[in-house]
């Protein structure tokens, strides 16, 4: 099927006084419609920032340097890179929607929740006031809000954590995007709401056929979401697979270690390993193997060359020199 | 809703409030060395006997504790006392003197106000911009000009350049005016005491409302304003303005108070006829019953400039409104 989204070649970089800081670097990626495609990557790895790049999020000292983002919601190939102010307020919320991290800052305290949804629902829909309000109570109950009609009038800090994301999810997904963005939307939530809030968004997924872009921290939850898992190091894909593959035939140096620092259910795991070193400080770092001073499979040409992201089976991609062949070992 | 409550609670608590803060400064008065009667004992032409007959007459020869609960048990009958030096009732000083330091400070506490939430606002949505830093420059100067020098030096310039009158509200001509002449007459004698006042005050406030809008254009709530496909006009007005007004309404409420004795310096250099000069000299001059109505009026004043803001507050932000 074709994507409704293809990302190629983006590049977002800040422009800092201490240099040029290249958090994502030329990223390239599809999005199938009701495909959930996850990103990994430890902190700083430029998860957030490929995301906002779609929304087209970046603000100054910030730049989208370079790509395109082509979408295919309205019949048509429109670039999202090259879209204006004005049209950009028409697909966001509309056709593409974003859930942020942290569900206590994300609504605004002044106004009622029904404010903030009705507002959404009016700005992209044909509806008077009374429409919106009857579809922003369907909104409301299509999360499991309980008593919706009477929630419309209630203020964001009478909710608790998971409430909140309940209704960040609502108004994001209120005017039936084609395309939803989640930067890690349950981490700030208690272990046991998390899993709810999970259900909840796997469910509506599935319901609503959205095109999911889901970051997260945890492979736990990735592998319970996503249908395929980019994993992300320094700014740039390391490897782009199906979540199958990812988990089970992983590649990439750092997806291996990526999976030993986590504690998995699914397969026997000797002890748990955190990954030695630090993430890189990525100002005017060179065009080499971002990874290369962590890596133990590390080649001469690592820290000399960038490898090309390589198709090194059917649709699984890998950015490096020595991969680990399935089933061989990390350590050489 | 409590609303009423609240505000009859807050305006009892102002009855102890005062109590204290009116023997705090009776206290101090008394602490400081000298009295009314002073700056008459140096002079030979006044006889033992008159001084003493004064000092009775004022009830200076009482002890302290006495003094100061025969003035509480005039204050409660809203009877403000007498002025020594003046030999008036004080209330009727300070009648003359509000109206003189009323349209001062509003006239400036208006400007002010206006001014500096304005230019913050811009500020802070042109941040990086030359416009930002010009108006920062601006903003520092008046933070750190002193309101002294400031004053001088206009009061200076229009010496050489006749250009605005100087020394006073009225002059001598004013009475025969017409009314619409007098006005004008006013209004003119108003700009430099004003201006001195608006540029210490807008600039903090500037700089305040800035800062305040940049921390709320960084909240989540913002950024999925504009994820939600609200125009930028949307996302500034109604999301991050609202926001970023609360903080000042607090300094409103608190600078309410100001309005009568924040402008001390600027009086007394520009000779205008105010309160905070009144109080100024009644205080150098150990004229008690002027420095403790003064102290009184702002007392009454903060508190209630401060239950005005915690009003408008609650009228703005629910989760005040429903605490
Ligand atoms: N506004 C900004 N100004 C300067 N640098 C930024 C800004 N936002 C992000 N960065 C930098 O861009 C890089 C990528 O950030 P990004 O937020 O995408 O990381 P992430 O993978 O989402 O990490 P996390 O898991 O911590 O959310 C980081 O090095 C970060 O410091
Ligand atoms: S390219 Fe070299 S350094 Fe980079 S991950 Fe592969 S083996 Fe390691
Ligand atoms: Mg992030």
């Amino acid at each position: 099927m074709e994507s409704i989204l293809s990302v190629r070649n983006l590049s977002t970089w800040f422009f800092l006084e201490e240099g040029v800081l290249k958090a994502v670097n030329d990223v390239s990626f599809e999005l199938a419609p009701n495909e959930v495609l996850g990103i990994v990557g430890e902190t700083g790895s430029g998860k957030s920032i490929t995301v906002r790049s779609v929304m087209r999020l970046i603000h100054h000292p910030g730049k989208i340097v370079s790509g395109e983002m082509i979408y295919r919601g309205r019949g048509r190939e429109e670039d999202i890179a090259k879209m204006s102010d004005d049209e950009l307020t028409h697909i966001r919320g509309k056709e593409l929607s974003m859930i942020f991290q942290d569900p206590l800052t994300s609504l605004n305290p002044l106004y009622t929740i029904g404010d903030q949804l009705i507002e959404t629902i009016m700005q992209h829909q044909d509806v008077d006031r009374t429409g919106a309000w009857r579809l922003a109570v369907e909104a409301l109950d299509k999360v499991q809000i309980p008593e919706p009609e009477k929630r419309m009038n209630s203020y964001p800090f009478e909710f608790s954590g998971g409430m909140k994301q309940r209704v960040v999810i609502a108004i994001a997904l209120s005017c039936n995007p084609k395309i939803l963005i989640a930067d890690e939307p349950t981490t700030a939530l208690d272990v046991t709401i998390q899993a709810q809030v999970l259900d909840l968004m796997k469910q509506l997924q599935t319901e609503m056929k959205t095109g999911t872009l889901f970051i997260t921290h945890d492979l736990g939850v990735i592998s319970a979401m996503a249908d395929r898992v980019m994993v992300m190091y320094g700014g740039r894909q390391m490897e782009l697979a199906s979540a199958e593959d990812v988990f089970h035939k992983p590649t990439h140096p750092y997806t291996h270690m990526l999976l030993r620092s986590i504690p998995r259910v699914d397969i026997k795991q000797d002890s748990l390993e955190s990954i030695p070193g630090q993430p890189p400080r990525m100002i005017d770092v060179p065009d080499v193997c971002p990874f290369a001073p962590r890596c133990p499979r590390r080649l001469d040409k690592c820290s000399k060359e960038l490898p090309k992201l390589d198709e090194f089976e059917p649709n699984h991609y890998v950015r490096c020199f020595n991969p680990v062949e399935p089933g061989g070992d990390l350590y050489v | 809703m409590g609303l009423v409550k609240y505000i009859a609670r807050r305006l009892i608590i102002l009855i102890p409030e005062l109590w204290i803060i009116t023997i705090i400064v009776f206290t101090l008065i008394q602490l400081s060395p000298g009295t009314f009667l002073d700056q008459y004992r140096l002079d030979p032409s006044i006889s033992r006997e008159t001084l003493q007959a004064m000092e009775k007459q004022l009830g200076l020869d009482k002890p302290a504790v006495v003094q100061y609960f025969y003035w509480l048990g005039k204050l409660v009958r809203f009877d403000f006392g007498y002025s020594f030096y003046y030999r008036r009732p004080v209330i009727d000083l300070i009648g003359e003197r509000l109206l003189g330091t009323f349209v001062l400070s509003l006239y400036s506490f208006v400007i002010s106000w206006i001014v500096g939430v304005v230019l913050g606002i811009v500020s802070a949505l042109k941040k990086y911009t030359a416009t930002d830093k010009i108006l920062t420059v601006i903003a520092f100067s008046g933070l750190a000009l002193p309101g002294f020098f400031l004053a001088l030096v206009l009061l200076y310039m229009a010496a050489r350049t006749g250009w605005f009158p100087i020394g006073g509200l009225y002059s001598p001509e004013t009475a025969k005016m017409d009314v619409w002449s007098a006005f004008k007459d006013i209004f003119w004698r108003l700009q430099l005491p004003a201006f001195t006042l608006t540029f210490g005050s807008f600039a903090g406030l500037m700089r305040y409302q800035r800062g305040s809008l940049l921390d709320v254009m960084n909240e989540d709530y913002v950024e999925f304003a504009r994820a939600k496909g609200m125009p930028e006009r949307v996302v500034i007005y109604r999301h991050a303005l609202r926001n970023a007004i609360n903080p000042l309404i607090t300094i409103f409420g608190a600078s309410l108070a100001d309005l009568l004795s924040g402008a001390v310096i600027t009086e007394t250099i520009f000779s205008w006829p105010g309160l905070g000069r009144l109080t100024y000299q009644a205080l150098l001059q150990k004229d008690y019953y002027v420095v403790m109505a003064s102290t009184v009026i702002s007392t009454v004043l903060l508190v209630i400039g401060n239950l005005i803001g915690d009003i408008l507050l609650a009228a703005v932000d629910p989760r005040i409104r429903y605490e």
